[in-house]
């Protein structure tokens, strides 16, 4: 069993006071990732005036503004690309990107599958609560079948993405599952993102309960975070177990980790070997 | 280093060079140290000449998945304190507007050069255009303030790349360099004598972090920058924002913050201004054009002059904010004007604005081909005529 206390960890030193009280619904899933993801920054103890946080458009983009650290709000599904030019023209920096499953797989999905494969130092952390929660509701490309959505009234036809899949197939360096009611175990698979060299692509299993759950009639918000809970799998299981509204049951915990080349690393290491051999 | 650009050792040079040669020549002088691109027909010598020479000053060139990936890096480097460009043209142009819009409202320097081809659509991708020029000014959504720049030679394409960065850095804004295709591709000689630019720096948060308003305008309504690093730990977004930089929506403070965005251009068109005025002074007929067909109007006021008829020409090198009252002048003893451009009426529509009551009429081509310079001088002699 995983033990440990957050005695030394006061998320409030993490947070921008005048900020509060913050937009977040009562329950929604994205306050638990964010308290994970201040909890990680303080655990591996990271210069908060060396942090950058960029985040898109969306209940999940909005957390960047709650963050005392260098935070940038950006334009919806491009906080990837935003970051990539940040990343490289500042190296110093440590680059994390907070977006939605709308923003990173719609219309973010070009930029993720690059990002993926280009491998420069980033963590994306995609809070996938299978909605788009900021417009009130509509169907996601991580929307489960046959759920109902504001713009699927019938129920979800379209299948829907797993994310991790799509992130190792592109080429990550590092992909990670959690879901929110394991704090501690979603705390360390950042920090493990984080200290990753090469791009970092953490899922988190969020719940957009009042928008989401209260459509499908999925109870309150700890109801949520239990069903989430049950519906995760170690992949031994994966093709034997039945859910109704996920049809493979998702793996969590360090799913790939390889150590292809950081890309900023490489292409400075190219530039200087071309100075070198050119004079 | 032997193929090292002459501009990176410091020493000045001239050079028979393309236009977009000098516009990746004036960049690195400018100080810019980062690019990212997509590549697309005329623009892609920018890309091809930045991706060799960035890596030799210490910069950044990287191809991204696309031109909005492009214009977002762009802003992500410069948000980290560094001068960055894109370069483009009409397709790729449009696909970057949404994001012109975030720096425009969030007030990130950037330059984002669009060499024009026909279009619309794919359009004529080796065909020059002037069709782009209310797009510069109007492409994104909402209401926002932007320089653009139309140099006409490629000597000034070099020199215009500078000044789009200074500009862009000074007035925290993107800065927009427009030209056609024809002097992108074009060769002539530029003296290349940016080397030694003294190159304007963006104004940066210094003092406490408790008294800093990353949106605060001070005295002449351009807030200093808070550089990633530096300590002030601050918030940017492209919501409509307080002095602070956090979202509101309360009407006092968009109120506030829009109107001196949209002052801050205006206060500052000292430094921003920039046109030329050919034998206006006597001119019966003044010629209103940019880029190549500037070049085209004047050569034709040369003919029309050696046949006793007193045409003058006018040229915007900024566009946008347009040069309102020095057009003005330069008509005040004209008895009309002409407009040549490689378009539908666009900038004859801002002409009559400006001149409104004084007779103007457009030479307008839209065929792929450069107005030639006969075709502008047959005209204007026949207005000076009366005809
Ligand atoms: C270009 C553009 N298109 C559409 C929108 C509207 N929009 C805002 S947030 C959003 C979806 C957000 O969903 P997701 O990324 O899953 O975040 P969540 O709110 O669920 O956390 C959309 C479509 C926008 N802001 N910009
Ligand atoms: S709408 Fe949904 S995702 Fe957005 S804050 Fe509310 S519960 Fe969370
Ligand atoms: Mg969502």
């Amino acid at each position: 069993m995983y033990i440990e206390t957050a005695a030394d960890f006061d998320v409030t030193d993490y947070l921008r006071k005048e900020m509060m009280p913050h937009f977040l619904c009562p329950g929604c899933g994205h306050g638990i990732a964010l308290r994970a993801l201040l909890w990680a920054i303080h655990d591996l103890g990271l210069d908060r005036d060396k942090l950058a946080v960029v985040s898109g458009i969306g209940c999940a983009g909005r957390l960047s503004a709650y963050i005392d650290a260098n935070t940038f709000h950006v334009t919806h599904g491009r906080p990837l690309a935003y970051a990539t030019g940040l990343a490289l023209a500042r190296p110093d920096l440590h680059v994390v990107v907070i977006t939605g499953d709308g923003d990173c797989l719609a219309i973010g999905g070009n930029h993720l599958i690059h990002a993926c494969r280009r491998n420069l130092k980033l963590t994306c952390l995609m809070l996938n609560n299978e909605v788009y929660g900021m417009t009130g509701g509509q169907v996601s490309p991580t929307t489960s079948e046959t759920r109902l959505t504001t713009t699927t009234p019938l129920g979800n036809q379209e299948p829907h993405f797993d994310a991790c899949a799509l992130a190792t197939a592109a080429g990550a360096g590092f992909v990670g599952r959690e879901v929110t009611h394991h704090v501690p175990k979603l705390k360390e698979l950042i920090k493990a993102g984080l200290e990753h060299p090469g791009f970092a692509f953490v899922e988190v299993l969020s719940d957009c309960t009042e928008i989401f759950g209260r459509k499908n009639d999925m109870g309150s918000s700890s109801d949520m975070m239990m069903r989430q809970k049950s519906e995760i799998r170690p992949s031994a299981y994966l093709d034997t177990v039945d859910t109704p509204f996920r049809s493979n049951a998702l793996p969590t915990g360090v799913l790939t980790r390889n150590d292809r080349p950081e890309y900023g690393a490489a292409y400075r290491q190219a530039a200087s070997a071309r100075a070198g051999t050119s004079s | 280093m032997n193929a090292i650009d002459p501009t990176l050792t410091g020493k000045n040079a001239v050079k028979l060079i393309s236009g977009n040669h000098a516009c990746a020549l004036g960049a690195i002088a400018a100080g810019c140290r980062f690019f990212a691109g997509y590549p697309i027909t005329p623009s892609s010598e920018i890309a091809e000449r930045l991706a060799r020479s960035l890596p030799e000053v210490d910069g950044v060139f990287v191809q991204m998945e696309d031109e909005i990936a492009s214009i977002a890096a762009v802003i992500g480097a410069s948000m980290g304190g560094v001068k960055a460009m894109t370069a483009t043209s009409g397709p790729g142009f449009s696909l970057k507007q949404e994001n012109i819009g975030y720096a425009a409202g969030a007030e990130i320097p950037c330059v984002i050069v669009n060499v024009m081809r026909g279009g619309p659509s794919t359009g004529m991708p080796t065909r020059p255009s002037q069709a782009d020029i209310m797009q510069a000014r109007w492409g994104s959504h909402g209401d926002y303030p932007i320089i653009v720049l139309t140099p006409a030679s490629v000597s000034e394409i070099y020199s215009e790349t500078i000044r789009a960065f200074d500009l862009a850095e000074q007035c925290r804004t993107p800065v927009v360099l427009l030209y056609d295709q024809v002097i992108a591709q074009l060769s002539e000689t530029v003296a290349l004598d940016g080397a030694g630019h003294a190159s304007a720096t963006r104004k940066w948060a210094s003092g406490p972090r408790a008294d800093y308003k990353p949106y605060d305008g001070g005295s002449d309504a351009i807030p200093a920058m808070a550089k990633p690093g530096d300590g002030y730990r601050t918030h940017t977004t492209g919501l409509t924002h307080g002095e602070d930089g956090f979202p509101t929506q309360n009407p006092e403070a968009v109120t506030r913050n829009l109107s001196r965005l949209f002052s801050k251009l205006e206060r500052h068109r000292d430094l921003i201004d920039s046109s030329e005025a050919l034998h206006c002074d006597d001119a019966d007929v003044v010629i209103v054009a940019i880029g190549i067909s500037a070049r085209a109007a004047t050569r034709a006021v040369e003919q029309c002059r050696a046949q006793g008829a007193r045409v003058g020409l006018f040229r915007p090198i900024t566009f946008w904010p347009f040069p309102e009252m020095q057009l003005r002048q330069a008509t005040a003893n004209a008895r009309a004007v002409l407009v040549p451009e490689m378009n539908t009426g666009q900038l004859r529509l801002v002409v009559e604005r400006v001149l409104a009551g004084m007779p103007v009429e457009g030479i307008h081509l839209f065929s792929g081909e450069a107005i030639a310079p006969s075709d502008i001088a047959a005209r204007a002699t026949a207005l000076a005529r009366g005809a």
